[in-house]
């Protein structure tokens, strides 16, 4: 589904991806995690060219991303992504930014976006915040609210960009409970956290990341048993033991 | 001070002062109603263009709020005028089938339109600015184009905080219609100095005039306020006074 082939980015001299490869299979679940500055964030973006990188290739279902000809929008529509701070559009209701890319980009007429809307907000808990706005929601059902715009495309995978960094403590697990319940319909997931509660429940694989690298990227029962390098064996000691 | 004056006849003319000045206002209004919406296209266009990814339109747009914003209006007013029209031919051919009055209204009109749009652009381009690049990746991120994600995301955000910052502009522009006067336009300020020229009573003359002046610019402010109110995003701050 999502195959990342040696990917290297600088900005400027600096390097911030270096020889990156992995890849997620269909209805696989990908958890990256890492020190903050491991280049977590970048590698996911360059997943739906939202980021550009300078060697290597990212191919998502058959369609080269950083290829010059690929149409990346509609690309894009076909990829979900929820990001930190949600980036729900505050100037529409939360049906309208369920709505807007349904109607604009996959030409659905305002009815059946409208419906998908509401079969969607009902499942992530949300049905009665339909006509309220953004500003007007808690954190934790902003980002529920992000997913559900995501999951209104169809996607055919669904990045997840520290979806619960910027949540208090209180809220993280009515987002996280929405991300498990869509793992386990087998939707294909790429997700960067240090919710390692969520990475040993529905992850299949662990990716750590240091520097730009990708250091281990093991199957999920190996990663926590007994992690091949030093950092990563740090790095969970230093997350594990609060 | 005696308010009788506005209702004298104009000597060589038709109809009291009074309406001499209304007739100014008159010309006053439709300049800036038309330089206003010059300008707001322009300088969206700029102010947008100035925050994309390509380098080329971000130097163009650059050079043009430069170029406006960094020459004094009345020579301005004057280069339009006298300069252009002599410099390119095709403008010459035009303005002399115009009457005067007629080039004088295009000029004030063209002429404020630029100055004003460069300062719209930079407000435009200030706005999107200030929202958080996540936006812009959300709308992306959707499958929304470039096009598609000013036009529904980074622009109805951009253009609700850029208000205040337009009031002015757009109080700046009514005001600066004035400077129309010196290229001969008949506008307010041009009838008010003509009547204190013709019958000695600047005090009455001018104290009609600054009345006019700030009662437009305070509808000009109301109006913006309105609008505020009326688009105001509800559960978020810039909303809430």
């Amino acid at each position: 589904m999502i195959e990342i082939r040696n990917i290297s980015k600088w900005y400027g001299s600096f390097r911030v991806l270096t020889d990156c490869s992995t890849s997620v299979a269909k209805g696989e679940v990908v958890v990256v995690c890492g020190p903050s500055g491991s280049g977590k964030s970048t590698l996911i973006k360059c997943v739906n060219g939202l980021e550009t990188f300078q060697q290597g290739e990212v191919v998502v279902s058959g369609v080269s991303v950083g290829a010059k000809g690929t149409d990346l929008p509609k690309l894009r529509a076909r990829i979900g992504m929820v990001f930190q701070n949600f980036e729900l559009f505050p100037h529409l209701s939360v049906m309208e930014n369920l709505t807007l890319a349904q109607v604009r980009v996959l030409g659905r007429t305002v009815e059946e976006a409208t419906a998908k809307g509401a079969a969607l907000l009902e499942r992530v808990g949300l049905a009665a915040q339909a006509p309220k706005f953004p500003g007007q929601l808690s954190g934790g059902q902003q980002q529920r609210v992000a997913i559900a715009r995501a999951l209104a495309m169809d996607p055919i995978a669904m990045l997840f960009d520290e979806p619960t960094s910027a949540l208090d403590p209180e809220m993280i697990n009515e987002v996280l409970d929405v991300m498990v319940d869509l793992a386990k319909d087998g939707m294909t997931m790429m997700v960067v956290t240090h919710e390692m509660g969520f990475a040993r429940k529905v992850a299949h694989r662990v990716l750590f990341m240091d520097k730009g690298e990708i250091v281990e990227d093991a199957p999920k029962e190996d990663f926590f048993g007994r992690p091949r390098s030093e950092r990563a064996q740090q790095f969970l000691s230093k997350i594990l033991h609060h | 001070m005696n308010f009788d004056i506005f209702f004298q006849q104009v000597p060589d003319g038709d109809g009291a002062w009074w309406q001499m000045l209304a007739s100014g206002l008159q010309w006053t209004l439709l300049v800036a109603l038309f330089a206003w919406i010059m300008a707001f296209a322009l300088g969206s266009l700029v102010g947008v263009a100035r925050t994309t990814e390509k380098r080329w339109l971000i130097r163009a747009g650059n050079a043009y709020v430069e170029l406006f914003r960094n020459i004094p209006l009345i020579v301005q007013f004057f280069l339009w005028y006298f300069v252009v029209p002599d410099v390119i031919p095709a403008v010459k051919a035009w303005v002399i089938t115009l009457d005067p009055t007629r080039h004088q209204f295009f000029t004030a009109v063209v002429c404020l339109g630029f100055f004003t749009s460069a300062r719209i652009a930079e407000q435009v381009r200030s706005g999107i600015q200030s929202l958080a690049r996540g936006q812009r990746n959300a709308g992306y991120a959707i499958g929304l184009t470039q096009t598609q994600t000013y036009r529904y995301v980074l622009l109805p955000m951009a253009y609700r905080i850029i208000i205040p910052p337009l009031t002015s502009e757009l109080m700046n522009l009514i005001k600066n219609t004035a400077v129309a006067y010196s290229i001969g336009l008949t506008e307010l300020f041009f009838r008010t100095r003509e009547m204190g020229e013709m019958t000695f009573r600047y005090f009455e003359a001018f104290a009609a005039a600054t009345v006019i002046y700030v009662l437009i610019a305070l509808a000009a402010n109301r109006v913006m306020a309105w609008i505020e109110r009326r688009v105001a995003v509800p559960g978020m701050i810039a909303g809430a006074h």
